[in-house]
């Protein structure tokens, strides 16, 4: 406990020193030094640079973030689901019911018949993605899934498994004639052809924008009303941002369940529409 | 200086479009689902996960021109 206060009073500590250390070299521009500031604990930092051939390959801390979700879930999970009797007791228990809430109305009504092919699929991007929001609200992590990479990587691989169930189901030339309906007059099929590909991939791209979108928000919001006691200057200022922060911090973590759940749901609907077409 | 004072101008007037739009439209998703649980209340559950899913997804649009605006203040 006490070491938690520690932490967590470094961390804050780091935070007021960090503001001053910049507002030292900018006495008068006032508000650049907040957005610095802001910038500077929303965006990416890197903790051992590493470049490889050009590219630049830094550990930063959403990469520590990353490592830390795949870890807990990959050393937990397996823990948790050992117990052998069948009655389930415990943190089994706990995740037997998001199995199943997420097998019953997501996957299957979506998905039918193929729904066991596909659900290690989605119950993996399910548990990935909500433990990289919540690591967010941990005193010193950060969100991984508020990078933009991770998210469209995140979104990628749901396009990928939808092109290649499409193909594998249909054929290739099947795949691209299900784009277009099939009583639709001669001259307008590159027309619908287009936009239909236009649509499909502007459909994955806004999946990886909505979960960054709300991460970022989240944390932006919060650091936003941080700085409110540094535009002011003076410390009775602090108990109002404080509760505010409180809020939105509970806030955040029900738009981090949230997200998760739409994104499963959302790769659910996508897949479900490439494999059993409905027109 | 002024291309800051137009960018935070900017930044300022896309907010009140993306908020006005979002919050319309989760409104209108929000009066009908109560009024048909109102009007059916063995149909909850299914109404309120289509809700979720489609707040989200219009939230979604939403936050994109918010994500919009802060590229304006910040660069």
């Amino acid at each position: 406990m006490n070491e938690l206060l520690l932490r967590l009073g470094h961390s804050v500590g780091h935070k007021v020193l960090g503001f001053y250390a910049q507002s030292e070299h900018g006495i008068g521009r006032g508000n650049p030094d907040i957005q610095d500031y802001i910038m500077h604990h929303v965006k990416d930092q890197v903790v051992i640079p590493f470049h490889l051939l050009g590219i630049d390959l830094s550990i930063t801390k959403h990469v520590i973030m990353l490592w830390l979700a795949a870890m807990v879930l990959m050393i937990s999970l397996p823990l948790i689901v050992r117990s052998k009797s069948l009655i389930p007791r415990g943190p089994i228990n706990f995740v037997e019911w998001i199995i199943v809430f997420l097998k019953e109305n997501v996957i299957e009504p979506y998905l039918g018949r193929d729904a066991n092919r596909y659900a290690p699929y989605f119950l993996t991007a399910f548990f990935f993605v909500i433990t990289c929001n919540l690591l967010g609200l941990v005193p010193m992590g950060s969100t991984a899934t508020g990078d933009i990479s991770v998210t469209i990587a995140l979104a990628l691989f749901t396009m990928f498994l939808v092109q290649y169930s499409a193909i594998k189901q249909n054929g290739v030339v099947g795949y691209l004639k299900s784009f277009v309906p099939s009583n639709v007059p001669q001259i307008m099929v590159p027309i619908i052809f287009i936009v239909e590909v236009m649509s499909m991939l502007t459909k994955h791209f806004a999946l990886a924008i909505r979960l960054f979108a709300n991460m970022v928000a989240g944390h932006l919001v919060i650091f936003t009303i941080l700085s409110l006691i540094f535009m002011f200057k003076n410390f009775l200022v602090s108990p109002f941002p404080v509760f505010g922060i409180i809020f939105i911090s509970l806030l955040e973590i029900l738009i981090a369940l949230i997200q998760a759940y739409i994104f499963t749901v959302l790769s659910a609907v996508f897949l479900g529409l490439a494999i059993r077409p409905n027109h | 200086m002024w291309e800051r004072a137009f960018a935070f101008l900017a930044a300022g007037i896309g907010a009140i479009g993306s908020v006005i739009g979002g919050a319309y439209g989760i409104s209108l998703i929000a009066k009908s689902s109560v009024e048909n649980i109102a009007r059916q209340p063995e149909s909850a559950n299914d109404i309120r996960g289509v809700m979720i899913i489609t707040a989200a997804m219009i939230e979604g649009v939403a936050l994109l021109a918010l994500i919009i605006c802060f590229l304006l203040v910040f660069k």
